[in-house]
């Protein structure tokens, strides 16, 4: 579980906090953990696949997407891996047909609630949102679409934000205010009517914290955030810049 | 009593329609109308999109020519950055064009209008079709096949797939032309060469059969317009628009196509949601005019490559001044097949082809960009008007279908008055109504920007709106 940087710097002391190791299983595999870690890191560490969308390593968890919920034993609702510490002796279950079916009908929800047209979109062939697609075997979408339409706002001189593309996870927000320290992201609103905004919701291109540096369109799962001039299928995302960074300062750690 | 026929929906053709026919008391037609029934609003839900997003959303607008919307949408774009297209570019985009030529011509002769030329237009309806084809004449039905497969295959080599390639982007295209592709597309041409020779010289052969059809499909004197090059040869990408009138006199020449809706503009009428252009000075309905294949070839001085331009000669040989009958566009199609073999040639050998300078990068400097091309089946608009941030505030297209929609409708009534006698539709003044609009090749998921599949129905309704005869082909 990682905290905003001030409540991590305490909760990283060992002599305060000890962290102690358990053990628990997931999907009947022994698996040890450190206490603060989540259910999701220790099975990506052991080679057990969860799928995310959310979750991106070197920024703190959200549990926006609920993509990688789990089921515990004893425990009637579903969890969400990313965001749930272990404790000694629970048994997680990854791959049930409950879990994969759930995690089917949430995808299905994310594509009818903005305008996913894959066909037509600057990250068609590139995108997390439609990997996932595949890896979860969604063939159809079994809900009505909400058809919202959102305006783009291309403002900015080198970026342009199309919500209708926003799948709502806050990487963007996240990198913004954890990495680059700008905080110029934020969400307004409620429910499927949330939206990602720039300062108070101004456009972009008159955004005074915004420091053009680009880092939300990297790490944008979707579309959404892209690099103007941009043409069909010609955005790819690069992250390689995350965990440098973040081993340069020294807190790769965190 | 006046009586009126309907046809829908009509088969054999890309996109949904159906036509009206009104007969007066003695039974004779007195009035047709070619009814486009879908509606798909492109030109609406581009609005407030990113104009270099355009050339792919354009493009679904069609899965036949998709490549002719995103070029023309492309050039309206290059306006819109306000920069000089590579030459490179510019002859990767001619490149591409000669498929999509290829492969739409080919479909629109062989699997389209082929079962009608080659069985007649009289033989049996379940026979009459590619299937029948394929039993009857199986070599031409495989030429055809082959052919359009060449088109298609053009188009994968340069843009990277057959369908919906995002390969044209404003300022250039997005990938050099790489060696392996152009010697692949050069030993293409030599089985494209025979294929098309063959076909000429039987469709050549075989034009006596056609002496009734030739004479009633949409034979009457219209203007004419097309794309020439600078010096006055067919052009499908570039050049500038020319005008001339049924005596094949010009009327207009070097027109600037950025500046079309200073010459052509577009009446709507309620009964179909195919908008029908019409040349300014003439007003509507007389500025009536024909554009496509038999109307390039009629506005041309020539095709600027050897084997077109003798194909050329006989075709104007047909007539003296322009040739009017619609029918032609058949003839037109495959000698256009055979300049874009010549095209492709020409331009595969020059070493630019492969070089890696294909794209001019800007931001959007212009508010407003026009892209005009010729489409397969006539001339294709694009006009975009964007805001400061390069978002569309306004979109119009005037697409190549839509140019014929008024000789389309006069058309029928000609071919409606000579084939269909006493109130009822038979089976061949049917089909010949069906095949004069498979002469113009319209598409109407295209004319419309619209939804539908392939269909046609003729209804027969009386003049007080009862449906008297009604027939599905």
């Amino acid at each position: 579980m990682r905290y905003p940087a001030f409540l991590q710097r305490i909760a990283d002391r060992a002599d305060v906090q000890p962290v102690r190791i358990l053990t628990f299983s997931i999907n009947g595999q022994a698996v040890s953990a450190r206490e603060d870690e989540t259910i999701l890191s220790v099975a990506r560490e052991n080679g057990i696949s969860i799928p995310t969308l959310c979750h991106l390593d070197g920024l703190s968890e959200r549990g926006a997407c609920r993509l990688c919920i789990v089921e515990i034993k004893g425990s009637p609702k579903l969890s969400p891996s990313c965001v749930t510490l272990p404790r000694q002796d629970m048994e997680v279950i990854t791959n049930s047909d409950r879990v994969l079916d759930y995690r089917r009908k949430i995808l299905e929800l994310l594509f009818t609630e903005r305008n996913h047209i894959c066909s037509v979109c600057v990250s068609n062939g590139h995108c997390d949102l439609q990997a996932l697609t595949t890896e979860l075997g969604m063939t159809h979408v079994h809900y009505d679409y909400l058809h919202t339409r959102h305006a783009v706002d291309a403002s900015h001189e080198r970026f342009s934000v199309d919500h209708n593309r926003c799948v709502l996870c806050q990487r963007c927000i996240r990198v913004c205010e954890e990495i680059e320290g700008a905080h110029t992201w934020d969400v307004m609103g409620r429910g499927y009517l949330s939206k990602v905004i720039t300062d108070l919701n101004q456009p972009w291109g008159e955004s005074t914290s915004c420091t053009g540096c680009g880092k939300c369109v990297q790490v944008c799962p979707t579309g959404a955030l892209s690099e103007k001039g941009k043409s069909v299928a010609e955005m790819t995302k690069r992250r390689q810049f995350l965990p440098y960074l973040k081993l340069m300062r020294g807190d790769e750690s965190r | 009593m006046t009586q009126t026929i309907q046809i829908k929906p009509i088969t054999r053709i890309e996109g949904h329609g159906k036509i009206t026919l009104v007969l007066d008391d003695s039974g004779a037609v007195s009035d047709a109308k070619f009814h486009v029934t879908q509606f798909r609003g492109f030109e609406k839900f581009c609005e407030g999109r990113p104009f270099y997003e355009m050339p792919s959303l354009v493009e679904r607008i069609c899965g036949i020519c998709p490549v002719s919307h995103s070029i023309a949408s492309a050039k309206a774009c290059d306006s819109i950055l306000g920069v000089s297209v590579p030459a490179p570019a510019r002859k990767l985009r001619r490149l591409l064009n000669c498929g999509t030529f290829i492969q739409s011509h080919a479909l629109s002769f062989f699997h389209l209008s082929a079962p009608d030329l080659a069985l007649g237009f009289d033989a049996d309806p379940s026979e009459r079709n590619i299937f029948g084809l394929f039993k009857t004449y199986p070599s031409l039905a495989m030429d055809g096949i082959n052919l359009r497969k060449i088109g298609q295959q053009i188009v994968e080599s340069c843009a990277g797939k057959r369908i919906h390639p995002a390969w044209v982007v404003p300022g250039g295209v997005n990938k050099s032309l790489l060696e392996e592709n152009r010697d692949f597309l050069l030993s293409l041409l030599p089985e494209g060469h025979a294929i098309i020779h063959r076909t000429l010289d039987w469709f050549k052969g075989s034009l006596e059969n056609y002496r009734e059809e030739i004479r009633t499909f949409a034979n009457f004197p219209t203007l004419f317009t097309g794309l020439v090059n600078s010096e006055g040869n067919l052009e499908h990408v570039e050049g500038k628009l020319r005008f001339i009138d049924s005596k094949g006199a010009t009327i207009h020449d070097g027109l600037d196509p950025h500046r079309y809706d200073e010459y052509l503009a577009e009446n709507t009428e309620e009964w179909s949601y195919l908008k029908s252009p019409y040349f300014k000075a003439l007003g509507y309905p007389e500025g009536i005019y024909k554009s496509g294949p038999a109307a390039r070839l009629n506005v041309c001085d020539g095709c600027g490559t050897p084997q077109a331009d003798q194909e050329w000669a006989e075709f104007k040989g047909l007539e003296r001044g322009p040739v009017l009958s619609s029918f032609y566009n058949h003839y037109a199609r495959l000698i256009e097949v055979l300049y874009s073999l010549e095209l492709m040639e020409h331009l595969l050998k020059d070493p630019e082809i492969l070089s890696p300078h294909v794209r001019s990068i800007a931001r959007n400097n212009e508010f407003e960009g026009v892209g005009v091309v010729e489409a397969p089946r006539g001339l294709l608009i694009h006009h975009y008007k964007v805001d400061e941030e390069g978002l569309i505030t306004w979109a119009n297209m005037i697409v190549a279908t839509g140019n014929n929609n008024l000789a389309m409708n006069r058309g029928i009534l000609q071919v409606a008055r000579r084939f269909i006698k006493n109130d009822k539709v038979t089976e061949d003044a049917m089909n010949r109504i069906e095949a004069l609009i498979r002469a113009f090749d319209p598409c109407l998921s295209c004319s419309t920007h619209a939804i539908g599949g392939p269909n046609l129905r003729v209804d027969l309704v009386s003049p007080d709106g009862t449906l008297l005869d009604s027939v599905l082909s």
